[in-house]
């Protein structure tokens, strides 16, 4: 399928999916988001940029092979339950630092850290699904 | 000690990610996906020998105190089956090196082989039942995928089995939790313990126990529910097959095993006398179903069926001892068992079959095999000096010291019928000469090489003596399962190492 209307609305709708998926991973902690929905976010601009494009592009974007994503997303998962072992928590104990950026609290824990590998671990799977199947019927 | 009760959790993790990331180099993915095993021998070890010295381990994670967060717990019982697991699933890694395929291989067979030990480890250690659910989940989808991986019209049959009973088989015990939640508002098992005693509605604690028989009852393949188990284990891969073998069913028993003393353990009238009729149905219906076989996989499969109406004969009794000779009999069938699956993959790989019809003569041609089968095989059907002696003798002591005759008298039975089995494996693929029917079926196969031949043989060789070495220093063995079996019967130290306070 070429398109020009689609690859065109393609064009900038991915770059705004792309930003919000941002948005949902930072904002999971107080309010709705988080990384799950972030990962299908981008999964599904991935999935639109096959759709409009093809899907070989749609596999160069990702840069990386998606397997490679599910496993640095479960590695960092694994890795923000560590930094509590070295200040003798419980293991998993959420460890948070507070930041003042222009006169405002920013807080960052290592629950955000796992969010991130949960996000990178949907990003693998669902393009991996997507890319399959849009495979399988071109 | 937090850091030990999460290490064999993490490190298979690890493993699991490491080899998902060398996608090929087979050999370095061989190697990483040993430290899954490893770290659960040297952890389960070293907690045996911590809860020994003192007393029962736990950790709240993530710091959330503990009937409300996620508690890992380690009593006697629970290390000693993580050292077990650690140990068959360490014998069937390093057998599949010599046989596997380096497809299986690629499509990651060593990291589904790693997270489905994640999901072992968590189920033994967690304290919670929500949280054992979950573990459950990650151990069945794990063994989903090895048993489809590298596809097949019989493979893919024999997993939608698979797959269909233990879904069904999840339900229940998702049905059997939310319950206990809005009977006692809480799923911590040390909590549960102390506040199952206290609802007013004993009956309806007597049906959710129900739905925990049927849920575990399933995936441990108890009577009546376990005619998926030889349907389905037959057609993965023999390393596959020995390590589902191993531990999957096992786990199964665990549960009911830590359920049934811990919670449901007030109507054992009723509850643990089902749970005996049952342990008998499934002694006498999986012995004669394997004496009915002709597949060496699918006789085994059936023994696998009988032999857990042994480890819950143990917990139906339900004295000390007879929950020691459970112990002792999960520890000894774990090793047995798993080796007899391996004898198996050699043979199949030295006769091009696994059916007991087309083999023969194995005892000239591999003399060292049917030695290793013959010490296995005897010790499965409980002749002295085997492992298999001591912990048969423990149960049927424990049986006639509680009067439970019936069952006892079935348990001997069975001990016959499967000699009776195993002597049909000894004739048909040792002992009789090639059969005519099956010609050329050996010159064809290629020959083993002398790496592979040593990769297989010696997981063999190590659990066999370490189900012999079992057999004739069955002392500090016993006393360790004689102590784990106490603490389960009297689960105040369990409960006050949780909640930390006596309650």
């Amino acid at each position: 399928m070429n398109s020009v209307l689609l690859m065109t609305t393609a064009r900038l709708l991915i770059s705004i999916l792309l930003l919000f998926a941002i948005f949902l991973l930072v904002r999971g902690h107080n309010a709705p988001g988080g990384g799950f929905i972030a990962g299908l976010v981008v999964a599904s601009a991935v999935g639109l940029y096959a759709l409009s494009f093809d899907i070989r592009s749609a596999r160069s974007l990702l840069r990386l092979h998606p397997s490679t994503y599910i496993g640095g997303g479960l590695f960092i998962a694994v890795l923000s339950a560590v930094p509590a072992m070295f200040s003798g928590d419980p293991f998993m104990t959420g460890i948070w630092v507070d930041f003042t950026v222009a006169g405002e609290v920013v807080k960052i824990g290592t629950p955000l850290l796992f969010d991130l590998g949960v996000f990178f671990v949907v990003v693998g799977m669902v393009t991996i699904a997507l890319l399959w199947l849009a495979e399988e019927e071109g | 000690m937090n850091l030990l009760l999460v290490t064999p959790i993490i490190v298979p993790m690890l493993a699991a990610i490491a080899a998902l990331a060398f996608r090929e180099q087979p050999s370095v993915r061989r190697i990483i996906s040993l430290a899954g095993p490893l770290s659960m021998l040297a952890a389960g070890f070293a907690l045996l020998v911590i809860v020994d010295r003192d007393g029962i381990q736990s950790t709240n994670l993530g710091d959330w105190p503990a009937p409300f967060g996620i508690v890992l717990v380690a009593d006697l019982f629970s290390s000693f089956m993580l050292l077990m697991a650690g140990i068959v699933s360490l014998a069937a890694l390093v057998f599949s090196f010599g046989t596997l395929r380096s497809r299986n291989i690629r499509f990651g067979h060593y990291s589904v082989v790693n997270l489905m030990l994640v999901g072992v480890s968590g189920a033994f250690l967690t304290g919670d039942m929500f949280n054992l659910f979950v573990w459950f989940e990650l151990m069945l989808i794990s063994s989903f995928v090895l048993l489809a991986l590298g596809g097949g019209r019989r493979r893919i049959e024999g997993s939608v089995k698979y797959v269909a009973i233990n879904l069904l088989s999840s339900a229940f015990f998702l049905a059997g939790a939310g319950l206990l939640y809005a009977t006692t508002g809480t799923l911590n098992m040390a909590d549960l313990s102390v506040k199952i005693a206290e609802v007013d509605n004993q009956g309806l604690v007597t049906t959710i126990a129900m739905f925990f028989v049927i849920s575990f009852g399933l995936k441990s393949a108890a009577f009546p529910l376990f005619f998926w188990l030889p349907a389905s284990y037959h057609t993965p891969s023999i390393d596959v097959t020995a390590l589902f073998s191993g531990l999957l069913t096992k786990v199964g028993v665990y549960a009911l095993i830590r359920t049934f003393t811990l919670i449901f353990a007030n109507d054992v009238d009723f509850t643990h006398t089902l749970i005996m009729v049952l342990a008998g149905f499934t002694m006498v219906v999986g012995v004669v179903g394997a004496v009915a076989q002709y597949d060496y996989r699918r006789l085994l499969s059936f023994h696998i069926v009988s032999q857990i109406g042994y480890m819950l004969m143990g917990l139906s009794i339900f004295t000390p001892a007879a929950l020691a000779g459970a112990i002792l009999f999960i520890a000894h069938n774990i090793l047995v068992k798993t080796s007899l699956f391996l004898v198996g993959g050699l043979l199949a790989r030295f006769s091009g079959t696994e059916s007991l019809n087309r083999m023969g003569d194995m005892y000239r041609r591999k003399p060292v095999i049917a030695g290793l089968f013959a010490v296995a095989a005897l010790s499965l059907a409980g002749i002295p000096p085997s492992s298999g002696f001591i912990s048969k003798l423990a149960l049927v002591r424990a049986g006639i010291e509680d009067e439970a005759y019936v069952i006892t008298g079935i348990s001997l039975f069975v001990s016959l019928l499967t000699l009776y089995s195993m002597t049909k494996i000894w004739n048909s693929v040792f002992w009789r000469p090639m059969p005519e029917t099956a010609p050329g079926a050996v010159a064809e196969l290629p020959p083993v090489r002398r790496l592979n031949l040593l990769l297989m043989l010696s997981p063999i060789l190590f659990l066999v003596g370490l189900s012999a070495i079992f057999g004739f220093v069955a002392q500090p063995v016993f006393e360790i399962a004689t102590d784990a079996a106490e603490s389960l019967i009297d689960p105040s130290a369990y409960v006050q190492a949780v909640l930390g306070e006596t309650p």
